[in-house]
């Protein structure tokens, strides 16, 4: 067993990968909003945690500037903005209704299972000691796509995309120490400005068609009319 | 190295200028001189990179080369031509009521904000500076796709944001994938992201990991490049923002996603040693073009009809660059140019044939030629030269395509003649009718500065013609780079 | 020849003491809701009351109707019977491989589920019908949580598991802390506890346990409801010896069995009591909702098992 030759936090940092899988689960099968945000502050407290973990055990201290970039944003602003919008936007009562919750876990499984496949040869090759949670980033990333594919309202799947954003954060951590900082300073300042493009375009939705609904959004096809 | 900095402080300046001012007259006027002072730098520049060869900046974050140097030149041209046609084009929309002064401020400040970020993207070294350019660049876009506010222009914002958002996301996976295999084999992390230093080390990265890398940066800048099948952004954003921000995402956007792609290409082609980045291009490449010819003919908005052309050209664009070989990879760098030049110039004709007849229906638009002489000619001539007619320099680069596949892969040059006839008669079928048709009651000419629309097209029949050294000379040490051997 | 005696003692004294729990979790519930409740000794009098009274059988009711307590209830103790409680090492081990246990307990189900439908009142059918589908869903997430554990230790007999996992330096195992949480859920929904059944319902429509035994009277229920009663005991004590394995005696010493016994009889009162916690602030959930609930333990053990493969194996 690999795992029992590890040390301590290296456990802990398997667990916590453990964990931020399940947050994907539940974000998928969350129905309420604010569940929904929850949720996602979670997932990003919990790479928080990892990242910290990692900068001790590998000794990358820059790691650290990182981790507290993720939790400004991913825990504490991002979050804070969903929810002050959903009450702003008066949609916190909404509940969305998920067509057969059952196949698409079914379907997220299978992408668990294939994010571990394709991520083999990457395992093979890394010598860090978190190489196995390599697949698990994958496929909190697909899963993320798969949440923006499968629901219908607008504020779910902008928590899908960045759900998105988290896995790749993680999978930079967990691969490579994370990249290097100006890349990483970059890649927060774009998450950000998306944050804040998404609730100005939510507005805009809003005033143009009256709820959040993207199936509403159908006026353009190719089908002529 | 003083140039690459003006050329990306000026377009920064004018993000916050245009910010405060973009409302009032003068507006159009300044977001012209800063576009026209950054073509004044980026020509400066590459005079520099002739004279010198290629720079890389003190800090190693910026590479100028063969490859990008006149790519930025085109940028700054299209830039500045389209400002040329962007004020007046606004000037009018704002008469009619469609946009509002805060708007407008966000159109000119954003305008500038999206050449920054393409230039940046451009002209940086650093692979995950360039996911975050072209990343900040679709930012910029989205609120400008959906400028009118209008249902059908919101929802092609949002069909944009997501959808290419999305693919953006595995990109930036397959870039930390390369700087994983990177860091394997470069002592220094703080290098493991640089694309000089890679190409020297790619032929030991791993090849495994590099082709995987791949897969997610084709999809990921693929999407952005507009290739079937993430592709259905592409007609709804290009068709519902206002005309310049058309022009300007054609010509130049997609133009920069197929560069990341073929600068990661450079670097997983020695990588892997074997065929399979080139065969999933090909194979993206024909998927796009034949489907994208095919769809045009469905088409009953111009800018959509349009905006499919430029998924089939893209779609070109990346067979070539799959079929590997000097002629073709020669063609297909040639053929960015001329897309771009070609395509900006459709547009911006197109921008003013819908202020002459008010829609963007095909069916409604007619007589063009009879009402505004200088603006059907536009319209026939650019659609002439984008499907490929000599001795226009598309019909250069796709002969040179042509050529290649027969010689290497002479089974599939039926389905590209197939697919680039089937695109001809589209264009065609529907052009006929609004240039030469009879003009309804009571249209009258417009105020059109044609002048970018001539001077693109004259360009453009220049490079069909006869290519001037220096571009020809860079176009072959991109080719070299890319293939090991060039056409000169 | 000890080894068989402790097995036969272990049995009796399981199977005697099964009310007990039952009692003891029913006696902290009412002291929870600020009542004083019965004794924890009540389902004992219960049981002696019951077993004195009359059976009264309908007209409609066939055989299978009258062997079904009986069969019910010696399967349940057959189960019991294989499951290590205070020590592994008895010649019963070898039996106590965890498809069986699962495959008993499905004997069990299958001919109450055929009791409750024999009489051909409404009502019986509906529980069976109920039981039917939330063991439907349940099983395979009973199953999966379980192989998750035999993956972790290449063996399905449970006495295996459990001395190995006894033994181990303490690690920290994400596939065993995902399918243990699974195996609560999933304990919860097969025992009819909150919030899949309510165990002290008398409103019909609510009911599905209670639904099937509902024609029953005199010995018949009594044998019915002990049977509940060591269900109920047989998967704390998987619980408790799966999770927790430290404490159960790996071999015959007496020294080594009392000091297990009094362990064991610790861990049960702890999750007596957390069940109790856990049954007084949770409501009943409506039984549409069942299957979103057994869907969540689905997840749990299959993350579970996906953890083990992904992150614990070289």
């Amino acid at each position: 067993m690999l795992i029992a030759t590890l040390s301590l936090p290296e456990q802990v940092v398997l667990t916590l990968a453990a964990l931020i899988l399940l947050s994907s689960f539940l974000l998928l099968a969350q129905v309420r909003l604010d569940s929904l945000i929850n949720i996602f502050a979670l997932q990003g407290l919990l790479i928080f945690f990892a990242t910290v973990l990692m900068a001790f055990i590998a000794g990358k201290y820059h790691l650290l500037i990182s981790a507290a970039l993720t939790l400004f944003l991913k825990v504490y602003f991002i979050p804070g903005q969903l929810r002050k919008l959903v009450i702003r936007l008066d949609i916190r009562r909404e509940v969305e209704v998920i067509g057969n919750p059952m196949l698409i876990m079914l379907f997220a499984a299978a992408l668990v299972l294939f994010s571990y496949y394709v991520a083999l040869p990457i395992r093979e090759l890394s010598l860090l000691s978190t190489r196995n949670t390599i697949a698990i980033s994958l496929a909190v990333v697909l899963i993320g796509m798969l949440m923006v594919i499968s629901r219908r309202k607008a504020v779910a799947q902008v928590v899908g995309f960045m759900s998105m954003e988290n896995g790749l954060f993680f999978a930079a951590v967990v691969s490579t120490y994370g990249m290097p900082m100006v890349v990483e300073l970059g890649i927060a300042f774009d998450v950000l400005v998306a944050a804040i493009l998404f609730g100005v375009f939510f507005f805009h939705i809003r005033t143009e068609i009256g709820s959040l609904d993207t199936d509403r959004l159908n006026h353009l096809t190719e089908v002529e009319k | 190295m003083n140039f690459v900095a003006a050329t990306l402080v000026l377009p920064l300046a004018g993000v916050i200028i245009l910010a405060f001012i973009g409302h009032r007259q003068s507006a159009k006027t300044v977001n012209l001189i800063i576009s026209a002072a950054t073509f004044v730098t980026a020509l400066l520049l590459a005079i520099e990179v002739f004279r010198q060869g290629p720079i890389l900046s003190v800090n190693k974050l910026f590479y100028i080369d063969g490859f990008n140097v006149y790519l930025i030149l085109l940028n700054a041209f299209v830039g500045m031509t389209t400002a040329i046609f962007s004020g007046p084009y606004m000037e009018h929309e704002v008469a009619i009521g469609r946009v509002d002064d805060p708007r407008m401020r966000l159109y000119y400040s954003m305008y500038q904000g999206f050449l920054f970020t393409m230039l940046m993207a451009l002209s940086t070294n650093n692979l995950g500076i360039l996911w975050v350019s072209v990343e900040g660049a679709t930012l910029a876009t989205v609120l400008l796709v959906s400028l009118y506010r209008t249902h059908e222009s919101i929802e092609a914002g949002w069909k944009y944001f997501i959808i290419c958002g999305v693919g953006i996301s595995q990109a930036l996976f397959g870039t930390i994938l390369v700087y994983f295999a990177a860091v394997k084999i470069i002592p220094g992390s703080e290098e493991g992201l640089l694309w000089t230093v890679l190409q020297q080390h790619a032929v030991r990265m791993d090849g495994g990991v590099m082709a995987l890398a791949f897969v997610f940066l084709l999809v990921g800048y693929g999407t952005k490049v507009g290739l079937v099948p993430l592709h259905n952004w592409l007609p709804d954003a290009h068709s519902e923002g206002p005309t310049p921000m058309s022009a300007i995402l054609s010509g130049l956007l997609l133009n920069i996603a197929l560069y990341a792609v073929v600068r990661f290409k450079m670097l997983v082609d020695p990588a892997l040693g074997d065929h399979l980045a080139g065969n999933l291009m090909m194979g993206f490449g024909m998927l796009s073009f034949s489907v994208a010819g095919l769809l045009l003919h469905r088409q009953y908005d111009v800018k959509r009809m349009f905006s499919y052309s430029s998924i089939e050209h893209m779609g070109l664009m990346t067979f070539a660059f799959g079929i590997g070989g000097p002629m073709a990879t020669f063609g297909a760098l040639l053929h960015m140019i001329v897309h771009s030049l070609t395509k900006s110039a459709i547009f911006i004709t197109v921008g003013h044939a819908t202020h002459l007849a008010g829609t963007q229906k095909m069916s409604e638009i007619r007589g063009l030629i009879r009402t505004q002489p200088f603006v059907g000619w536009g319209l026939l001539i650019g659609t002439c030269a984008i499907a490929g007619f000599p001795p226009f320099g598309v019909f250069t680069s796709e002969f040179l395509l042509f050529t290649a596949t027969i010689k290497s892969y002479p089974w599939l040059a039926p389905p590209l003649v197939l697919g680039l006839s089937v695109a001809f008669a589209g264009l065609f079928r529907n052009l006929q009718p609004m240039v030469f048709g009879e003009p309804p009651a009571g249209q009258k000419p417009v105020v059109a500065n044609m002048w970018p629309v001539f001077i693109h097209l004259a360009l453009v029949l220049w490079l069909g013609i006869s290519i001037p050294t220096v571009l020809a000379q860079w176009l072959n040490q991109a080719t070299v780079m890319l293939v090991g051997k060039g056409v000169l | 020849m000890t080894g068989l005696f402790w097995a036969i003692a272990k049995t009796l004294i399981v199977v005697l003491a099964a009310p007990l729990m039952v009692g003891w979790v029913k006696w902290l519930k009412c002291r929870l809701q600020n009542r004083k409740g019965p004794p924890p000794w009540q389902p004992y009098r219960d049981l002696l009351r019951l077993s004195r009274k009359h059976v009264v059988l309908a007209e409609t009711a066939s055989p299978i109707f009258r062997m079904a307590p009986y069969i019910v209830f010696s399967v349940t103790i057959l189960a019991v019977s294989t499951v290590p409680v205070i020590t592994v090492q008895l010649p019963v081990a070898a039996l106590a491989d965890v498809i069986a246990l699962v495959g008993f307990l499905a004997l069990g189900r299958f001919f109450l589920s055929l009791a409750g439908m024999d009489v051909g009142t409404a009502f019986g059918g509906m529980g069976s019908s109920r039981e039917v589908t939330i063991s439907s869903l349940a099983e395979p997430a009973l199953l999966m949580a379980f192989f998750t554990l035999a993956m972790n230790v290449s063996s399905t007999n449970l006495s295996t598991v459990i001395s190995v996992l006894g033994q181990r330096d303490i690690t920290l195992y994400p596939s065993l802390i995902f399918s243990s949480m699974g195996l609560v859920l999933v304990a919860i929904a097969e025992t009819g506890r909150i919030p899949i059944d309510n165990p002290a319902t008398h409103l019909e429509l609510t009911m599905i346990h209670e639904a099937m035994i509902l024609e029953y009277s005199g010995r018949h229920l009594a044998l019915m409801e002990w049977a509940a009663m060591l269900k109920l005991t047989l998967y704390s004590l998987l619980i408790v010896n799966l999770i927790v394995p430290w404490g159960v005696a790996l071999t015959l010493v007496t020294g080594d069995l009392v000091f297990a016994a009094l362990i064991v009889t610790g861990k049960l009162l702890l999750w007596g009591a957390l069940l109790a916690v856990s049954e007084t602030i949770q409501a009943k959930m409506r039984l549409f909702r069942a299957p979103q609930f057994l869907g969540l333990a689905f997840i749990l053990s299959l993350l579970g098992m996906m953890s083990h493969i992904i992150l614990e194996v070289q």
